[in-house]
């Protein structure tokens, strides 16, 4: 039976590992190498890194890590940030990366989508959605919550669906930091829209919230950073505990 | 050993490189038809297209090359679906070196999704590729086309119906799933596949 996802998510700067709380307040957690290789070995099923470097030295280096990476883990893993064109896409899987995650970049120029598909593959490509709800309605926005798009969330899935994104990052920003729970309404919303598999972000403060992910909210996949690198949650302990709720996990 | 890797408008060759590598052996990338038929193993790697892929392999005489292959080789993915007589994916005749054909996976029900992307276990393993193995192991999928149940299968999984997850008939093996990206039980697969 195929198996539900615990992804931990990596935020880069500089080539070292940071996590933000709300999107603000970044702490150092550790080589992400390191980190990644140590994830694998306690059953992470997929790593995410996301370089939040904006200068073109840091991309250099982001690009550098990428092949180390792939190099030192025997996973999958997605990476993200900074990716505006083909040439980015092209550059970060010729270094071993499996899939790519786009934001800003596909809500700016949505046929960017299609062209990673048709180039690379469906599978390649992960659309990244943060969105924020307010009054019932979900509105996607970009740089890390700062800039409202007027796009919403389930159009927006269904269009880069239909153009081709091989699976939806959905991170509430209601959510995300608050360890609260996931955003299981949203993301049970999407999951019966869309015909691609929807990974769950932000929210994730205890097991029971991986739970209910998988079950209220659907999700093929959950990712979380903080909970994890501080060892507030161990994988090992997280897919015993979803294994007993009866959730298929690998172990 | 040296371990040849077809070269070929395919993706995802590099993380078969790195596989190899970390089991302390330096792998060939190569389109020569000397070099693969004197490598001690071939890996037949990748992601793409069907069409495209087979129309590269016959514009590059690599199809004869596969098949006239004698030592071990491993097909994967895309590799192992080539390695089939004929795909529904553009409806490409294929290498048919196993009997079968690749088809399109159909969603049963709402919650299926195409492609299958994640960790799925397979059983009733027989090949000298799963040996140490226990009766399920969990291996990473990612793909849209499927190869029925026939009689070349050599391990089984289930996604929306049981299929193949790997196959193998004489010295040809190979397998659905990513072992470069299956973690631990994919490295053993692949030193298996080194110890034949």
């Amino acid at each position: 039976m195929l198996a539900k996802r615990i992804i931990p998510c990596l935020d880069i700067k500089d080539g070292q590992t940071v996590k933000g709380t709300n999107f603000v307040n970044l702490r150092q957690a550790g080589d992400p190498v390191e980190l990644g290789s140590a994830y694998s070995k306690q059953g992470a099923d997929e790593l995410v890194y996301l370089d939040i470097t904006a200068s073109h030295e840091g991309r250099k280096t982001f690009t550098e890590l990428v092949g180390r990476i792939a190099a030192a883990i025997n996973i999958p893993f997605t990476v993200g940030g900074g990716i505006n064109e083909l040439a980015d896409v092209d550059r970060l899987l010729g270094a071993g990366a499996d899939k790519v995650s786009i934001n800003s970049a596909a809500i700016r120029r949505p046929e960017l989508v299609d062209e990673i598909a048709g180039k690379f593959g469906s599978q390649v490509c992960v659309v990244a959605i943060d969105a924020r709800e307010t009054d019932g309605n979900w509105e996607c926005y970009l740089n890390g919550g700062r800039v409202a798009t007027g796009r919403n969330l389930f159009d927006w899935a269904r269009e880069v669906c239909d153009r081709g994104a091989g699976e939806i990052l959905f991170t509430s920003m209601n959510h995300d930091g608050v360890k609260c729970g996931f955003a299981n309404e949203a993301l049970a919303r999407l999951a019966d829209e869309l015909t691609i598999p929807v990974i769950a972000s932000g929210g994730a403060g205890e097991m029971a919230h991986f739970r209910d992910a998988f079950t209220d909210g659907k999700a093929d996949a959950a990712l979380a950073a903080s909970v994890f690198h501080f060892g507030e949650i161990a994988i090992p302990e997280l897919k015993h505990y979803l294994q007993a709720e009866g959730i298929s996990v690998r172990i | 050993m040296n371990v040849a890797i077809v070269k070929y408008n395919a993706g995802n060759i590099c993380s078969v490189v790195n596989a190899v590598r970390r089991l302390g052996t330096e792998p060939l990338v190569t389109d020569s038809p000397e070099a693969l038929m004197k490598a001690d193993r071939v890996i037949f790697p990748g992601q793409g297209e069907a069409s495209h892929t087979m129309t590269y392999l016959r514009q590059h005489k690599l199809d004869e090359v596969i098949r006239s292959l004698k030592q071990p080789v491993l097909g994967i993915c895309i590799g192992m679906q080539l390695m089939c007589r004929h795909s529904e994916e553009g409806d490409t005749a294929c290498l048919g070196i196993f009997d079968a054909e690749v088809k399109r996976f159909v969603p049963a029900l709402r919650t299926d999704k195409v492609p299958q992307m994640g960790w799925n276990t397979i059983s009733n393993t027989r090949s000298p590729l799963f040996k140490g193995f226990a009766p399920e192991e969990f291996v990473y999928f990612v793909h849209s086309y499927y190869v029925p149940l026939n009689a070349d299968t050599a391990a089984q999984t289930h996604y929306i119906q049981p299929y193949s997850a790997a196959l193998q008939r004489d010295n040809f093996y190979a397998t659905q799933f990513h072992p470069e990206k299956s973690g631990m039980v994919g490295e053993r697969i692949l030193r298996n596949f080194m110890e034949i």
